[in-house]
C-alpha cells in the first residue's frame, strides 16, 4: 500500500484542467475585450485568432472564436500527456501508480468510441499548427504602432506565449513520429539523415512535453487576461515607441 | 568523497508472508549496516529469522531483474533500493508483485511474460537486403542512431515492474487481451530495426491489445532502467499503428507502413495468466 | 517410488541457461536433437548477463591489422601459456563467424562510423578487439540467445535444480533433481548431457558473481568421474566496488579503463607506472589485481580500502553514454557521480580460468555421455582469461558442444535411468530436509566465504593454504550433517544452499589443493613463498579427478600442444622477450 500523498497530483490537475475549461468557455461566449489597439497598435489574444471577423469583416455578438479554438483545443484533448492526466486525474484509471482505481463495469481503454478518436491526434496538430503561425504573425504585429516598432509589455507577453505554444505544439508526439519517428531506418537515404536529425530536435522539445503543455496553458491563458484587462481599460498597456 | 550515508542503525521491515490461500505483513527489526539496500535486509532475515522466507534474487546488481518486490506499495528492485533512501520514521513494507499469481511470500510466478514472448516472431531479417546499404560481405550494416534507438528497450532487464504496475494487468486482469509494456518495448525493437522484415503491426494492435494502453505511464516511472517506456517505445507503436488504420490522408493515398515486410506466422494460443 | 516422480527423456539435456547453455541448446536442437534446457533460475537471469565489457572477436572492422593469430597469441600470452592451444585456437578463429551470427540473430550492438560493428580496447588485447554495446554486452547476448532458444524447438525447465547425475555403468544417462517452486522431484534421462553451469564465485564473500554461481557443474561432474583442470587459476577482477559493505565486490567493468579510465593510489601516484608500464591501466587482469591489492598493502589504499579509478578527465555526455550501467550503479549505490568524482575499487572474484577437462573440438569429457562447455569447462583460458574472451567462448564452445553431444546422442541407444541411483539421490535430498543433521547451511557457507578469502584469496602462501586446507577438510566431515533450517518444501532457500554448500566445499578444496601444488606465480595464482615462474609448472597442468575410493587425486599433466601452432606462440615468446 502507497503511503505517500499520492492523491496531491490528481487534485491539483482537476482543479487547473476545470477552472481553464470553464474559463475558456465563458471566455468565447463573453467575445469582447479581445484585442488592445492603444496607439494604432493590434494585439489580438490568442483566444480569438486568427481574428476571422476583422479578416472576413462581419460583426457578431455569437461565440464565433469556437470555429477556430476546436483545433488547439483538441490538440490539448487529444495530446498524449493531456490523456495521461485526465485518465488518471478525472477517469482514476488509475490515480496513481499501483493505486486502484475506481471499478468499473469494463475497461476498454482507447479501443472504443469516444476514446479511439484520440488517435486522431495529428489531424489536430495539422491545424493547430497552422493557428501557431497566426500566432506569430499576431505576436510581430503587436510591435507596430501605426507601423512604428515599439515595445511593452504586451507585446513581450505575446511573445513569451507564441514561444511557448511553439514549443508545446512541435514538441508533439504524433509531429515526432511524422517528422522522422516513424522510419524503420535513419540512415538508409540522405532524406533518411535530414529526417532523423529533426526527430533528434523535436525529441529534445517532447522531452519536456509535460512542462510546456502546462506552461503554454498558463501562458494562453495569463495572455488572455492581460489583454481582456488592458482592452477593457482597467489599465493601458505600458509601452515606448521608438 | 561525497558519500553520505547515514549511520545503520534499528530498522523495522515489514515483510508480506503467506500464500495464495492467505498471508499478512510480519514484523521483523534488524540492525543494519550503512549503504544497506532493502535486498539485504531480506536476506538478513532470511538468514537469522525467517530461514523459510521465499525470495527469488540472483545478481544483487540491477542487472538480472530477479527481485522486482513493492518497497513501501511501490515496485522496486529490492537489490536497487537503499534503506537510507526510504523514511526513517516509518516501517519498510515488502511486498510480492500483484500483477502475476502469488508462489509464496515475496514470490510470484511470473511464467505468464515468458508464454507471451513465445507469440513474438524473432528478429528475422528481410528478404530484399540490399548490398552496400543494408550488408557488405555479409556483415549488416546499420547506423549507430538506428542502434541508439533501439538500444534503448534492449536494455530492459525484464524484471516486469512495468507489468506489475500497469494498471490493464494488475487491476483490470486483461492477461489476455494486452501483452504489456515489457513486450511493447520488445516489438518496437523489432519494428525499428532496419534490418527486420517482419510486419507485427496487426499482431500489437489485435492481440498485443496496444490500443487498451491509456499511456499513464506508470510504466515508465518504474523502471529501473530508465527506459522511456511510453514516449519512446508505446506511444511511436500507438502511432505507427494509427498509420496503418485509423489516418484518413494516408487512407486516400494508399500509403501503408511497413511495406516489404511480411506477416508474422499466425498465432496459435492467447497467453492466459 | 522412482516411477512415480516427473520424468522428461531428450536425446540432450542441457544443464545450465547462460550463455553457453543457450548456445549449446541451440546448436543441438539445430541438429535435429530432441533437446531440453534446466534453468536453477528463470530463464534470462543467468550470471551471462552480468557480462559488461564485451565480445573478443578479431573481426579488424577498427584495426584491420588484427587477425585470428594475433589473438590466439594474446589469449596464450595472457594465459601464461599454460592453455589448451587447441581451445585457444579454435576460439580465435571462430570468434568472429559466432559474433556475425549473433547480429544475424537480432542483437544490436554499437556501430562504427561505416557502420560496421564497433570494437574497443580491452585489457591484455593487441588491436581494439571487442563487440560491444555500452556496458552491457552479456545482457545483449543473452536476450538474443534467449529468444532464439524459446523459437527453436527447445524445453526449458525454469527454477528446477539438479542435485546428481545419474550413470549407468560408466556412463551419464541423465540426472535428478527438483522444482524450485513446488520441491517436487523430476528425472531426465538424456543419451548427452551437457554441463554448462558457469564457475564457483559464491566461496568467495566479495565477489562480482551471481548466488547462482556455486560450481553446481564442477561438482556433478567431478563426482561422476570427469577430470579438472587449472583449479587453482582464480581470476580476480581488478576493479570490484569496495564500498558500501553491501555492494562490495560488484563489478566495475574494465570498459571503464578500456575507454581511458586511470588508476591512482591514495597518494594520487599513477601506480600501474610501476607495474606495468607499457600496458599501464589496460594490462592483464591478474597484474592489475595483485598492483591495486599491493597499493592498498602497503598502506597507499582508499578511505575505503581500495584505489581510485576516474574518468572525470573525460567528457561527461561520452561517460553516460558509453558507461551508462556505471554511472546509473555509482550514483545509486554510492551516491558518487562518476562523472565528476573518482570511483574506489579493489579486486573481486570474478571467473574460474579452471574447470572441466574436456575435448577441445566437441566438449566432450572423459566421462561418456557427457559434456561441458564454457566457464563449467576448464582450458581455454590457462592461468589468466583475457577480458573478453569469455563471451567468445560461450559462444563457440557452447555450439561446439551441441553439436558434439548431438552427434554422441546420435550414436547412442536409448538410455534408462537405474532405479537405485534415483534412490540414492532421493535419499541425498530428503536428509537435508528431514535427516538429522544440526548444520546450518548458511552459516557453514559463511564460514566457507571465511576460509577461502583468508586462505586462498589472491595472494597465498604454504601455510596459509594449508591452514585452509585443514579447515575445509573440518568442514568436509560436517557436510554430511547439513540440514535445512525449515523443512518446507516450495521454495525454501536453507534446502538449496545445503547442496550448493556441498558442491562449494569441494571446489574450495580442489582450489586449495591446487594452488598448495603449484609452486609458483603465474596469472590468476599467485604464491608470496614462490614468486617467479617455475620451468616446470609452465609446461604443466594440474588435473583432479576422483579416486574410487573418494579421495582428491591431483596429477600434474603436460600442456595439450600442438605442432602447427608452436611457430605463433615461439614468434610471441620472443617479441615479449625483445620487449
Amino acid at each position: 500500500m502507497r503511503r505517500d500523498r499520492w492523491w496531491v497530483q490528481p487534485v491539483l490537475i482537476v482543479t487547473a484542467l476545470t477552472l481553464f475549461g470553464i474559463y475558456t468557455i465563458v471566455r468565447v461566449i463573453v467575445n469582447k475585450h479581445y484585442a488592445i489597439t492603444t496607439d494604432g497598435t493590434h494585439m489580438q489574444s490568442p483566444f480569438f485568432s486568427p481574428d476571422l471577423p476583422g479578416i472576413f469583416s462581419f460583426k457578431t455578438s455569437l461565440p464565433w472564436a469556437f470555429l477556430v479554438l476546436w483545433s488547439p483545443l483538441g490538440l490539448r484533448t487529444t495530446c498524449y500527456y493531456y490523456r495521461k492526466s485526465y485518465y488518471r486525474s478525472f477517469f482514476l484509471a488509475p490515480p496513481s501508480c499501483a493505486v486502484a482505481g475506481v471499478a468499473r463495469r469494463k475497461y476498454t481503454g482507447e479501443t472504443r468510441f469516444p476514446l479511439v478518436l484520440n488517435n486522431l491526434h495529428r489531424i489536430f496538430f495539422y491545424f493547430a499548427a497552422i493557428v501557431v503561425g497566426f500566432l506569430w504573425y499576431d505576436a510581430i504585429r503587436g510591435f507596430f504602432y501605426h507601423g512604428t516598432f515599439g515595445i511593452g509589455v504586451g507585446n513581450a507577453i505575446m511573445v513569451l506565449n507564441v514561444l511557448a505554444l511553439s514549443a508545446f505544439t512541435f514538441g508533439c508526439n504524433s509531429w515526432r513520429h511524422i517528422i522522422g519517428g516513424k522510419l524503420n531506418c535513419f540512415s538508409c537515404s540522405d532524406t533518411a539523415r535530414a529526417r532523423h536529425g529533426a526527430w533528434q530536435k523535436v525529441s529534445i522539445l517532447n522531452g519536456r512535453h509535460m512542462e510546456w503543455a502546462w506552461i503554454s496553458m498558463f501562458t494562453v491563458w495569463g495572455t488572455d487576461v492581460y489583454i481582456w484587462l488592458a482592452s477593457s481599460g482597467v489599465f493601458t498597456d505600458p509601452h515606448h515607441i521608438f | 568523497m561525497s558519500e553520505t550515508l547515514t549511520a545503520g542503525g534499528t530498522r523495522k521491515l515489514q515483510i508480506w508472508r503467506g500464500d495464495l490461500t492467505s498471508g499478512e505483513l510480519v514484523d521483523y527489526e534488524l540492525e543494519t549496516e550503512p549503504g544497506m539496500v532493502v535486498l539485504d535486509a531480506v536476506l538478513e532475515v532470511q538468514r537469522s529469522q525467517a530461514p523459510d522466507l521465499a525470495v527469488r534474487w540472483n545478481c544483487k546488481a540491477a542487472k538480472c531483474g530477479s527481485c522486482s518486490a513493492e518497497i513501501n506499495g511501490k515496485p522496486r528492485l529490492m537489490c536497487k533500493t537503499r534503506l537510507d533512501h526510504l523514511p526513517a520514521e516509518e516501517p519498510i513494507t515488502v511486498e510480492p508483485m500483484r500483477a502475476f499469481p502469488l508462489i509464496r511470500d515475496l514470490v510470484t510466478d511470473v511464467s505468464w511474460n515468458y508464454r507471451v514472448n513465445e507469440q513474438i516472431t524473432p528478429f528475422t531479417p528481410r528478404e530484399n537486403l540490399r548490398e552496400g546499404i543494408d550488408v557488405k560481405d555479409g556483415d549488416f550494416l546499420i547506423d549507430q542512431a538506428d542502434t541508439d534507438r533501439m538500444s534503448e528497450f534492449r536494455k530492459c532487464i525484464e524484471c516486469f515492474m512495468c507489468q506489475d504496475v500497469c494498471h490493464i494487468l494488475r487491476d483490470h486482469r486483461m492477461h489476455n487481451r494486452y501483452y504489456g509494456p515489457r513486450f511493447m518495448i520488445r516489438m518496437a525493437s523489432l519494428d525499428m530495426h532496419p534490418l527486420d522484415g517482419v510486419d507485427r503491426l496487426d499482431q500489437v494492435a489485435d492481440e498485443g491489445g496496444i490500443g487498451l494502453c491509456n499511456i499513464t505511464k506508470c510504466c515508465t516511472e518504474v523502471c529501473p532502467e530508465n527506459i522511456h517506456i511510453t514516449d519512446n517505445a508505446i506511444i511511436p507503436m500507438k502511432e505507427r499503428v494509427v498509420d496503418q488504420r485509423h489516418d484518413p490522408f494516408l487512407k486516400i493515398l494508399g500509403r501503408t507502413p511497413n511495406k516489404g515486410r511480411v506477416k508474422p506466422p499466425a498465432r496459435s494460443s492467447t497467453p492466459e495468466l | 517410488m522412482a516411477g512415480s516422480i516427473e520424468h522428461h527423456d531428450y536425446d540432450v539435456l542441457v544443464l545450465g541457461s547462460g550463455g553457453s547453455g543457450l548456445r549449446a541448446a541451440i546448436a543441438a536442437a539445430e541438429a535435429g536433437a530432441r533437446t531440453g534446457l534446466v534453468c536453477k533460475s528463470l530463464l534470462g537471469k543467468a550470471h551471462t548477463v552480468m557480462a559488461e565489457g564485451g565480445l573478443a572477436a578479431s573481426l579488424g572492422n577498427v584495426a584491420p591489422e588484427d587477425s585470428w593469430s594475433t589473438h590466439f597469441q594474446d589469449t596464450m600470452f595472457g594465459g601464461k601459456y599454460l592453455n589448451n592451444w587447441r581451445m585457444a585456437e579454435l576460439h580465435a578463429r571462430e570468434a568472429p563467424d559466432r559474433a556475425r551470427e549473433l547480429e544475424h540473430w537480432g542483437a544490436v550492438f554499437d556501430r562504427t562510423p561505416d557502420r560496421r560493428m564497433s570494437q574497443r580496447a580491452f585489457g591484455g588485447h593487441t588491436y581494439k578487439r571487442l563487440v560491444h554495446i555500452g556496458d552491457r554486452t552479456g545482457l545483449e547476448m543473452i536476450r538474443t540467445l534467449q529468444d532464439r532458444t524459446v523459437h527453436s524447438d527447445v524445453d526449458v525447465f525454469m527454477e528446477t535444480t539438479i542435485t546428481r547425475l545419474i550413470k549407468d555403468g560408466e556412463r551419464v544417462v541423465g540426472c535428478f533433481g527438483y522444482r524450485r517452486q513446488t520441491g517436487e522431484q523430476i528425472s531426465f534421462s538424456a543419451r548427452a548431457l551437457i554441463l554448462a553451469t558457469g564457475g564457483s564465485g559464491r566461496i568467495y564473500k566479495i565477489t562480482s558473481n551471481s548466488q547462482d554461481c556455486t560450481g553446481d557443474g564442477y561438482a556433478l561432474a567431478y563426482e561422476a568421474g570427469a577430470e579438472m583442470v587449472d583449479m587453482e587459476f582464480v581470476q580476480f577482477h581488478p576493479t570490484g566496488m569496495v564500498y558500501p559493505p553491501g555492494v562490495a565486490g560488484l563489478l566495475v567493468t574494465e570498459a571503464v579503463r578500456g575507454e581511458g579510465g586511470i588508476l591512482r593510489n591514495a597518494l594520487g601516484e599513477r601506480f600501474m607506472e610501476k607495474y606495468d608500464p607499457k600496458r599501464m591501466e589496460l594490462s592483464t587482469r591478474d597484474v592489475v589485481a595483485r598492483s591495486i591489492y599491493t597499493e592498498v598493502k602497503e598502506g597507499r589504499g582508499t578511505p575505503h580500502g581500495g584505489a581510485y579509478l576516474d574518468v572525470s578527465h573525460l567528457d561527461s555526455d561520452y561517460v553516460r553514454r558509453k558507461l551508462p550501467s556505471m554511472y546509473d550503479q555509482f550514483l545509486e549505490l554510492a551516491g558518487v557521480d562518476i562523472t565528476r568524482e573518482p570511483m574506489q575499487v579493489g579486486p573481486t572474484c570474478h571467473y574460474f580460468m579452471g574447470g572441466i577437462k574436456v575435448d577441445a573440438d566437441t566438449g566432450q569429457t572423459r566421462v561418456p555421455g557427457l559434456f561441458a562447455t564454457g566457464e563449467a569447462s576448464g582450458g581455454m583460458n590457462g592461468a589468466n582469461r583475457l577480458g573478453g574472451n569469455s563471451l567468445g567462448d560461450l559462444l563457440v564452445f557452447g555450439r561446439r558442444a551441441g553439436i558434439g553431444a548431438a552427434e554422441a546422442a546420435g550414436r547412442s541407444d536409448a538410455v534408462s535411468l537405474p532405479a537405485e541411483e534415483i534412490a540414492a539421490a532421493q535419499a541425498e535430498v530428503d536428509h537435508f530436509l528431514n535427516g538429522p543433521g544440526t548444520e546450518n547451511p548458511f552459516h557453514m557457507h559463511r564460514e566457507l566465504q571465511t576460509i577461502m578469502g583468508d586462505g586462498v584469496g589472491i595472494f597465498r602462501d604454504k601455510e596459509g593454504l594449508s591452514t585452509a586446507i585443514a579447515k575445509l577438510e573440518t568442514l568436509q566431515d560436517r557436510v554430511g550433517n547439513l540440514k535445512a533450517p525449515s523443512n518446507r518444501l516450495d521454495y525454501n532457500p536453507g534446502w538449496q544452499l545445503c547442496r550448493e554448500v556441498h558442491n562449494m566445499l569441494t571446489v574450495s578444496l580442489m582450489i586449495a589443493r591446487a594452488a598448495l601444488m603449484r609452486e609458483e606465480s603465474r596469472g590468476g595464482h599467485s604464491r608470496l613463498d614462490h614468486t617467479g615462474y617455475s620451468d616446470y609448472w609452465g609446461e604443466h597442468n594440474i588435473v583432479i579427478h576422483r579416486e574410487s575410493g573418494h579421495d582428491m587425486a591431483l596429477t600434474p599433466t603436460p600442456v595439450v600442444k600442438r605442432e602447427e601452432l608452436s611457430e605463433l606462440i615461439e614468434a610471441r615468446k620472443e617479441a615479449e622477450k625483445a620487449a
